[in-house]
């Protein structure tokens, strides 16, 4: 008897241990306490062990299907009805009845045991370890809120409140956003530009196959632009109809300057032309009083839109730093050493400042790599460098040129002083006389705000004047004929073929029925005229 | 001579009127904040009330903090940045005969877990033994058994000094602090752990951690509604329905798929900065119903969507919480979409403009050193609005109106 009391024990314990660490927990527990309440009847057959033992079973086997709520509240009804009714004061019977009462909702859970009734108990399981201190706490909860006005926040398991269809009621999505508009506006008007000024972008152009793709990119940037923006044009070669008609097409306020010199071919000389060419258009500023912040936005460079943020805040003369992108044009690389790689500076151009964010240089870009690799020729397949600073990194305050305004700066020099004797123009710190009062913007310089880039077809290329086809193309122009050089004989020689083909194909549905014929005599035609 | 006199009356009138006008036009980026109490936020206790703190062995304060330096950067640190504000602050006296209130530095929470969780098993008896002492060294205690000291308790639930609310609630207020005021985080009517007269604090939530995450103020909101942290604890709340009495869970069930809510119990590293890109942060109860959300949500302008039925919110006597927060019922939880997009703009801007007054933030913080208008002001100006003491608080000799033998028996153990 002894020796079976042992095992049975400790089976109990076990079962005990083990079931109060799994869901079953409740009725494991309140099965073991039984036990242990009549831990004398240990003494009886061995028919009293397996009943415990089919006992704990078959809770387990009910919570397992009916979930551990339905075990629990069994387990609660059946055994702890002698400690409720054993408490002192009857508050406690209606603690647990008013624990009843209260929120029953649904609960959709996605358990195959789904429950639809939930009640909510006060403090009768805690969260595990579940120990039989539970009946105390019960008591002395009662005792506790009896003496309050209750309050009807209960304590306890709440049901999980989900509505019948949780998705976005789009009605609402768009008050949200609107609400999130609106607070953006005010965002805006608090913490943002105060008082935004008139954008004066200045861009140098002539008509020339890459003309359409610069401007339109240009053209793009600009319209985002948050503020009032004027764009002045200045076209070397008197205006065209094709820049008009592409500018106007824009829908922002264009002044299209034509400057009488046509763009020469040289890079060189190019540069020269556009300085000129800006400083044009700074006269036309200054003759027309216009009022703003002058931006110059070469055709082929990108901007960022943060850069028109940046220049409002200007005063005077500010720079920015600018990238510069050397594009180098040929199928290969130029071979630059390891070293070069390694002391490679970056590519950026701009305004250096010391800790105390005060200019004390300028950063520009090292040609030093590509020395005897330049492109002299415009639409030549080599790099594109700048030259010293370049213009797209300053921004001016228009009334710096004018004649007269008001804490107009002494270190600028008068407009009508600059360039008269055809020298030439190299960068915008000519226009001063100290350079040194000119402000860095973008965080000191630290921040990249538009990109440097020259890239050109030949200048002598063939492009659709203002890119409409007129009149409709009739005949397909060979390969040969076409201006850009051949880059493999084998190559041309299978476009040619095809060419053939094609011009064959379509004459022959015209003209002749039988295919085959006309195409290998051709094709014998074609090979005697390549020989 | 009348009609001078008119006409000289309406001029000034109509310009004063113009200058009125002129003002709201302008549109303040903040607006003053006027509290039930008035505009107390920005008064000055210096002067208005005097303190004097006990001289407490190194047992009840340094000693637990070398142990465990930890507890100057959990949410409980308050207690201790409370005692090394007094020791040097204006309104500290030498003279215990002018004090009129009297502070105890005992850190009873300075108990933590090796994961940093306070353990609360020891402080009733920790609290217990500093009082016994306060009352057997000096006179103070006992003429009025404590009536006019304050003790700083901001654990979960306050006084009770347990983290499970149901052992709380059975617990009660330790009976030795039944006449004391208590300063504490915890606040939730009509609740055991609540009691009346008691001065509500917000968590501490460590001020340059959160100065270090600052965005530039015009980066738009573009978050709609904002949440990180748990919606299940599943590792104390299996089934759900216990934790957050079930408000997260349904937060998370009813808006999981909603654009509008990013909520998710990521932690990521732009926390901070994401709460200033949301116009409207939830701050649903947790285990218990305060959480440093709220004191985060202030500090960076998010409005604040209080999900704790019955909470009582910090200072809420000198700060218009209605008017700064959205109150949502724990039972309109599944509405909250609609709750929120049906708030009027212009209401919504209004508590943008609170929030963004810079004595709200202050009263919110902990700073190192402390500042004009910071919570620990707050605090001392709690005190001075409920001088001078009444009648009851100083007691006939001879009267007694604590039990000292009251409490679990685990509780009169010495510490």
């Amino acid at each position: 008897m002894m020796k079976s009391l042992l095992p049975q024990s400790q089976l109990r314990r076990s079962a005990a241990a083990a079931a109060a660490r799994s869901s079953g927990g409740g009725a494991a527990s309140g099965g073991a306490d039984g036990a242990g309440s009549d831990g004398g009847a240990g003494g009886r057959a061995p028919a009293a062990s397996t009943f415990w033992f089919l006992l704990h079973a078959l809770c387990c086997l009910v919570s397992l299907f009916l979930g551990f709520r339905f075990s629990r509240l069994l387990f609660v009804l059946l055994f702890s009805t002698t400690a409720l009714y054993s408490s002192t004061s009857s508050s406690s019977s209606s603690a647990v009845l008013r624990a009843t009462t209260t929120t029953t909702t649904t609960t959709t859970t996605t358990t195959t045991t789904t429950n639809t009734i939930t009640l909510s108990f006060a403090a009768t399981a805690n969260p595990p370890p579940s120990t039989s201190a539970n009946y105390t706490a019960l008591d002395s909860a009662a005792s506790g809120t009896s003496g309050h006005t209750q309050s009807h926040v209960v304590v306890g398991r709440h049901g999980i409140r989900i509505r019948p269809w949780p998705h976005p009621d789009p009605v609402e999505v768009m008050r949200a956003h609107r609400i999130m508009e609106r607070v953006q506006e005010e965002q805006r008007r608090w913490y943002g530009i105060k008082e935004p000024r008139q954008v004066l972008v200045v861009t140098p152009t002539y008509s020339r196959a890459f003309q359409a793709l610069h401007l339109t990119g240009l053209l793009h940037s600009l319209r985002n632009v948050p503020y009032p923006l004027t764009w002045i044009v200045v076209e070397a070669g008197g205006t065209t109809n094709a820049t008009a008609s592409l500018l106007a097409r824009s829908g922002l306020t264009i002044v299209h300057i034509p400057f009488p010199d046509r763009m020469p071919h040289d890079w060189a000389d190019r540069h020269a032309t556009e300085n000129r060419m800006r400083l044009h258009a700074l006269r036309v500023i200054r003759e027309r009083k216009m009022d703003g912040v002058i931006v110059f936005a070469d055709d082929s460079n990108v901007h960022s839109l943060e850069l028109f943020d940046e220049v409002q805040k200007v005063q005077w003369m500010g720079a920015v730093s600018v990238g510069i992108l050397a594009h180098t044009g040929t199928a290969g690389q130029p071979r630059l050493s390891e070293e070069d790689k390694q002391n490679m500076p970056l590519p950026v151009q701009g305004p250096a400042c010391n800790s105390s964010g005060q200019l004390v240089g300028w950063h520009t870009f090292n040609s030093l790599p590509f020395a005897g690799k330049t492109a002299t020729v415009v639409g030549e397949a080599a790099p594109v460098l700048p030259r010293g600073l370049e213009w797209a990194g300053f921004v001016l305050n228009s009334r710096m040129l004018w004649k007269e305004a008001e804490g107009k700066p002494d270190w600028v020099k008068d407009l009508d002083a600059v360039g008269e004797n055809g020298e030439e123009i190299e960068n915008p710190l000519t226009l001063l006389n100290d350079p040194s009062s000119v402000e860095p913007l973008g965080n000191c310089g630290r921040k990249v705000l538009l990109w440097w880039l020259r890239v050109e077809a030949r200048a002598d290329s063939k492009f659709p004047q203002g890119w409409v086809i007129q009149p409709p193309l009739e005949v397909v122009v060979p390969a040969k004929r076409t201006p850009w050089p051949e880059t493999t004989a084998v190559l041309s020689s299978e476009l040619l073929d095809t060419k053939q083909d094609q011009e064959d194909r379509r004459l022959s549905r015209t003209n002749r029925s039988s295919r085959s014929r006309s195409t290998t005599k051709r094709k014998g035609d074609v090979q005697g005229q390549e020989n | 001579m009348r009609w001078v006199l008119a006409i000289a009356i309406l001029a000034a009138a109509s310009f004063f009127l113009g200058a009125e006008a002129q003002d709201a036009r302008q549109g303040h980026q903040t607006e003053r904040i006027s509290g039930s109490a008035g505009d107390v936020l920005e008064d000055d206790p210096v002067g208005r009330l005097k303190v004097y703190v006990y001289d407490l062995p190194s047992k009840y304060n340094k000693k637990l903090l070398k142990k465990d330096p930890r507890c100057l950067n959990h949410m409980f640190a308050a207690e201790i940045f409370m005692h090394r504000f007094l020791l040097s602050s204006a309104v500290r006296t030498f003279n215990p005969e002018e004090a009129d209130w009297f502070y105890t530095p005992v850190y009873t929470t300075c108990d933590l877990t090796p994961s940093g969780l306070p353990l609360p098993f020891k402080s009733p008896r920790m609290m217990r033994s500093a009082i016994e002492l306060i009352a057997t060294s000096w006179p103070y205690w006992n003429r009025s058994e404590g009536a006019d000291h304050f003790f700083v308790t901001p654990h979960d639930f306050g006084a009770c000094f347990h983290y499970q609310e149901e052992k709380a609630i059975g617990r009660g207020i330790l009976p030795l602090l039944q006449r004391a005021t208590l300063v504490q985080t915890f606040g939730q009517k009509n609740h055991v752990c609540l009691k009346d007269g008691s001065i509500t604090i917000p968590p501490f939530a460590p001020p340059q951690k959160m100065q270090a995450h600052l965005i530039p103020p015009d980066t738009p909101r573009s978050i709609f509604v904002y949440f990180r942290g748990l919606f299940y604890d599943t590792s104390n709340d299996p089934e759900g329905g216990y934790y957050a009495r079930g408000a997260r869970a349904s937060v998370w069930e009813n808006f999981k798929n909603n654009p509008l809510f990013d909520i998710s119990t990521d932690h990521p590293p732009t926390y901070y900065e994401d709460m200033q890109r949301a116009v409207f942060c939830l701050c649903p109860l947790g285990w218990a119903p305060w959480s440093p959300r709220l004191v985060e949500a202030v500090v960076f302008g998010c409005i604040p969507v209080i999900i704790a039925d019955d909470i009582v919110l910090p200072f809420a006597d000198a700060i218009p919480w209605e008017e700064i927060g959205v109150f949502v019922a724990e039972e309109d939880v599944p509405k909250l979409d609609s709750i929120l997009t049906s708030i009027p703009t212009d209401v919504i801007l209004r508590k943008q403009r609170l929030l963004a007054n810079p004595s709200m933030k202050q009263a919110m913080l902990f700073p190192q050193p402390a500042q004009q208008g910071d919570a620990f002001h707050q605090i001392l100006n709690g005190l001075a609005r409920k001088l001078p003491h009444g009648d009851n608080v100083f007691l006939k000799p001879g009267e007694r109106a604590l039990n000292w033998t009251a409490g679990p028996v685990g509780d009169l153990k010495p510490w």
